[in-house]
């Protein structure tokens, strides 16, 4: 799983499920920059079908937000980079 | 390659079908157009317009409840004053009398999705939420409206040559339907 980093205020890690098509998703990645807070993010509908399914990035995403909806957001917690 | 003028091609076909049926599009035009282009990403990307805020998963027939304009645009209208999205709005939103609250999506999740076939069995709008006489229903192949105590007869997406006699038409979405033993067309979809 490839998260895009952000730099930024990083004091609380910000994990950011996303669509690059999605108007809701860019304009909370704009939010968090404007906030200057730093951010790790994936285009979901960017990944293959393989990384998103059969206990891929969707299931994770379902896991914080039964909804499976985007953006889902996920503050705080350990960073990302040791969650996966 | 999707171009600005694309973008603007798309926009302007989708506010000239919406406004004359009482629809309208978000007045914040940037935010629109960004929404458009997600559309317009997706008909690239998988052959169907679905919708830019939700994950398009499997062939066209999963993801027919999300082509836009979706399935939920409506009830989603009349609950929040805007679609999932927010490409949509009330009138109410459209002039900026009335504010916009967190919209949840209506979809259920991937996974949990029962068959969508096209039937258009479910109504599109609840008459006892909204003090309508009918439920109304809305044909997911050409946005067809209609208020009547059961749905209408299924729409066939695609014209069976050998009943219908007219191959010009074969592999384009047609609303039919069936009056006795006839079939008549009620509607052309594009
Ligand atoms: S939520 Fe709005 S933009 Fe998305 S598919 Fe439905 S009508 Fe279209």
């Amino acid at each position: 799983m490839d998260f895009t980093h952000v730099d930024g205020d990083s004091h609380i890690a910000v994990t950011l499920f996303s669509l690059s098509t999605c108007g809701h998703c860019r304009r909370t990645k704009t939010f968090l920059e404007e906030k200057g807070i730093a951010y790790d993010y994936i285009d979901v509908d960017c990944l293959s079908g393989g990384e998103t399914f059969t206990g891929g990035v969707y299931d994770l995403v379902k896991s914080y937000n039964p909804q499976g909806s985007f953006p889902t957001i996920v503050i705080g917690g350990e960073k990302t980079g040791d969650r996966w | 390659m999707i171009t600005r003028f694309d973008i603007e091609r798309k926009y302007l076909e989708i506010k000239q079908q919406a406004e004359p049926s009482g629809y309208h599009l978000n007045p914040d035009e940037d935010f629109a157009k960004e929404l458009v282009h997600g559309i317009l990403i997706n008909e690239e990307r998988y052959g169907f317009a679905t919708c830019p805020c939700r994950l398009s998963v499997g062939p066209r027939e999963d993801n027919i409840d999300i082509i836009c304009p979706c399935d939920y645009r409506d009830q989603d209208i009349i609950d929040y004053g805007v679609c999932y999205c927010a490409l949509y709005v009330s009138t109410g939103v459209a002039a900026g009398t009335t504010p916009v609250s967190c919209i949840p999506d209506r979809r259920p999740p991937l996974g949990e999705l029962v068959s969508k076939e096209t039937d258009n069995a479910k109504p599109s709008v609840l008459p006892e939420k909204q003090g309508l006489p009918f439920p109304v229903y809305r044909c997911r192949v050409c946005g067809y409206l209609c208020a009547r105590t059961s749905p209408p007869r299924r729409p066939v997406r695609y014209a069976v040559p050998h009943r219908i006699g007219l191959r010009s038409i074969l592999n384009k979405p047609v609303h039919i339907l069936r009056h006795g033993r006839r079939w008549t067309f009620s509607k052309l979809c594009s």
